[in-house]
């Protein structure tokens, strides 16, 4: 999960330019309309959108860099800043509310003193919500690498992230 | 594998007659329930493990294991479903494996793994007896079980694609007579008659022509689209190709949430099997007509969800509604006629297109045909998807299906349509669920997510939270909207935080007609309901925050405070060690205190206490 490449300055823009070039690539007809599909593409691989990747994707499909950075703002889903190695998503739909999602997510912004949507200074973590997931029936949920801990409490929640950051490839 | 281009109607069907002469009925099948839900129990570690076991016993060519899409009993997952006989096996584990081989094998039941109807404590075998299953009319899910969807092959052995053909025998006009007819409407909410929406794409001028199936499923606590795209993505494909062949449009768009990445790739794989098959592109099935269809992943923007916006979305620009002086229908995506229907709406019509009309309206009610699925979550027993037929009352979804409230508490309330929709208390539990019914109570039926609440519940801070979810998600484009249900929850919030008085719950009345009045789409007309609804049959609740600053559901922090009971304290220290303010002293073996002071009310004593020692107040 985790990319040092990122982080290595001078070398990292070099790569991210070239890894950006191969997924516009894959858009040969350069339609306006493919550009929250490209964003995505973009942002699996270099996971987030560098201001450098923006301007090439604008320039591909011939649209103003203002308008493709409406289009990135105006969604939830992208994100123009770097994130963590690790990324701890609590779930805040209605199921997952009723269940005390909003504790779960008080208490993970204590343990790692951040905000939802911040990730740590040294890039280990993110934190962040998300609307719902449809895994509701296992509220409250909270997503930890792109896997599902079905009904979560505070506690272990705690003990889980903690796992998380300090080592790799557990659980 | 599917190999090779069907030509035409009478290749289908020999390639049917192929795959289900190729197929043992008698082979014992194990199907697993992948969907989301039972993959989070490690459903994918039990499909892994089945098959080793299976493997190691030689016996693998005789049991086929299947990963399918969601079974809806969601509460007993993993899931397993045993054919032929349609055992059903709950909650296994990797290490219930060999057991449940073993027994297979041997032709004999799992008993420890079998169902227990916990009020009888009748032992279940198959879904036609579990409480969960009994009521259900599973018209769109119950093919699941029978399916990988993964594989074209296993939906057309179903006979599907059946609909395409029968369809093109009929023509377009009576196509279009028969959806009509069978009385569908919109299943995304809104309730619109679906035949009404084609019948105006088909008769508008133009050459090229859209088709769109909304799978942006965006209310919380919802996710029957998620499912029928995840477990049987070929019957909404068959749906649009029905459509688009009915309306005379040539190019489809599939708008899928981002945050579903199972259902994007099975949408996808299910669109590029049918295009190697012929049954996309030009001249399908030998018919003349000719359709491609795309899949566009959405943002994470609810706001997408309202036509319009998915519009601009699918053009690749922000997804902002626009004032619909002329319908989509006429110009829609791109300035084309274009017609957008919700994922369940498409896919109920193969099943209409091949039993008919009349079939389909004997089923549901008068003014809403057909079955709905319902996403049943929360403060209840049963969670899961259940499908019934429309009318079916409250109580007999919740109580009935649901099994109630667990844990000996109250039932409160069932929150309906998602942040469009309301809450409704116990006296409303005998209306039935259609379209129109519960919009009279103030509340909607929606797209069909329904959360229980309970005792434990706060209706103040639920409706807050809806208004929080809304105002994050309002597009800007009305001042009314965008600063109106912010305010709204600054004064939700005044309430949840004791300053609340009953200026405020005037304020917020007078507030919510504003906002429900003058802003342009659903998001900010409706987005108020939660609220309104709320004040409406919750009044006392909102009083006792208001008059006595208290929260009868112990939810409000700056309304509670929490106590441990001397008389069930063990002095455990488990409570100790989980709070993160250091708030609660004690020795071993003597009755803890929590200092008020230092107390944040975060409430892990109460979770991690075996003896129910903590005391909200």
């Amino acid at each position: 999960m985790d990319d040092p490449e990122r982080q290595a300055p001078g070398g990292a823009e070099t790569s991210d330019a070239s890894r950006a070039a191969a997924v516009l690539a894959r858009y040969p007809r350069r339609e306006p309309g493919e550009l929250v599909n490209i964003l995505h593409d973009l942002q699996a691989e270099l996971r987030y959108l560098p201001e450098s990747v923006l301007q090439e994707a604008a320039a591909h499909l011939g649209l103003s860099p203002s308008q493709v950075y409406g289009v990135v703002t105006f969604y939830h889903g992208f994100h123009t800043e770097p994130r963590g190695a690790h990324t701890c998503t609590v779930c805040m739909g209605t199921a997952c509310h009723v269940h005390g999602a909003h504790r779960l997510l008080e208490q993970v912004e204590r343990d790692v003193g951040l905000k939802a949507g911040e990730t740590t200074a040294d890039l280990v973590l993110t934190v962040e919500e998300v609307g719902c997931v449809g895994a509701c029936a296992l509220g409250p949920l909270v997503i930890l690498d792109g896997e599902y801990h079905g009904h979560m409490t505070g506690d272990r929640l705690s003990r889980l992230v903690k796992r998380m950051t300090a080592a790799e490839g557990e659980e | 594998m599917t190999e090779g281009r069907l030509s035409d109607a009478a290749a289908l069907a020999r390639r049917r007659e192929a795959l289900v002469a190729a197929r043992d009925p008698e082979r014992t099948v194990i199907a697993v329930c992948a969907g989301t839900g039972c993959r989070a129990q490690g459903a994918l570690q039990v499909v892994e493990a089945l098959r080793a076991e299976l493997g190691a016993q030689g016996a693998a060519g005789r049991v086929e294991v299947r990963a399918t899409g969601c079974l809806g009993f969601c509460q007993a997952g993993p899931l397993l479903c045993l054919q032929p006989g349609g055992t059903v096996l709950r909650s296994v584990a990797v290490d219930d494996v060999p057991k449940v081989v073993a027994s297979t094998l041997a032709g004999e039941v799992a008993v420890h793994l079998l169902y227990t109807d916990a009020e009888s404590g009748e032992i279940c075998r198959t879904a036609a007896d579990i409480p969960f299953y009994r009521a259900q009319q599973r018209l769109l899910l119950g093919a699941s079980a029978l399916l990988d969807p993964t594989s074209l092959d296993d939906y057309l052995a179903l006979g599907g694609y059946a609909a395409l053909v029968r369809a093109f025998e009929l023509g377009p006009e009576a196509v279009l007579e028969e959806v009509g007819r069978s009385g569908l409407r919109g299943r995304g909410g809104a309730g619109f008659p679906t035949g009404r929406k084609w019948e105006a794409v088909r008769r508008a001028q133009g050459e090229l022509k859209y088709v769109v199936c909304n799978a942006d499923e965006g209310d919380p606590g919802a996710f029957m689209d998620d499912a029928l795209l995840e477990g049987n993505p070929h019957s909404v494909l068959e749906g649009m190709l029905i459509g688009a062949y009915a309306m005379g449009a040539r190019e489809g768009h599939v708008y899928v949430r981002q945050e579903y990445p199972v259902a994007v790739a099975r949408i996808t794989l299910a669109i590029r099997q049918a295009r190697e098959a012929g049954l996309l592109g030009a001249d399908i099935l030998g018919s003349g007509f000719a359709f491609e269809l795309r899949v566009s992943r959405g943002g994470g923007a609810f706001v997408c969800g309202e036509a319009s916006a998915m519009m601009a979305s699918l053009e690749g620009r922000r997804g902002v509604p626009r004032r619909r002086l002329i319908h989509l229908s006429e110009r829609g995506l791109w300035g084309r006629p274009t017609d957008l229907n919700n994922v369940e709406t498409w896919a109920n019509v193969p099943q209409i297109v091949l039993r008919g009309a009349d079939w389909y309206r004997a089923i549901g009610t008068a003014g809403s045909t057909g079955t709905k699925i319902f996403s049943l979550v929360g403060k209840v027993t049963n969670t899961g998807l259940v499908e019934v037929p429309m009318g079916t009352t409250l109580r007999e979804i919740v109580f009935g299906a649901g099994g109630g409230v667990p844990g000996g508490k109250r039932f409160k309330a069932v929150q309906t349509g998602g942040p469009s929709g309301g809450c409704l208390p116990a006296a409303k539990l005998d209306l039935p669920v259609d379209f129109d019914t519960l919009v009279a109570e103030g509340s909607m039926m929606g797209s069909g997510g329904m959360i229980v609440m309970d005792e434990d519940t706060c209706m103040v801070d639920v409706a807050a939270y809806f208004l929080r979810f809304l105002a994050a998600e309002s597009c800007g484009t009305c001042t009314s909207c965008r600063e109106g249900l912010d305010v709204l929850h600054g004064l939700l919030t005044d309430i949840t935080e004791a300053r609340g008085t009953r200026e405020t719950l005037a304020l917020i009345e007078q507030l919510a007609d504003t906002v429900a009045a003058t802003s342009l789409c659903a998001l900010g007309t409706s987005g108020v309901n939660p609220v309104l609804s709320t004040l409406r049959h919750f009044k006392d609740e909102y009083l006792a925050h208001v008059d006595e600053k208290r929260c009868p559901a112990g939810v409000c922090k700056a309304l509670i405070a929490f106590s441990i009971l001397e008389g069930r304290c063990t002095g455990c220290r488990a409570c100790a060690l989980s709070c993160p303010a250091d708030a609660i002293s004690g020795e071993r073996r003597a009755v803890h205190a929590i200092d008020p002071g230092l107390c944040i009310k975060c409430g892990n004593c109460r979770d991690v206490c075996r003896f129910d020692a903590v005391l909200v107040s």
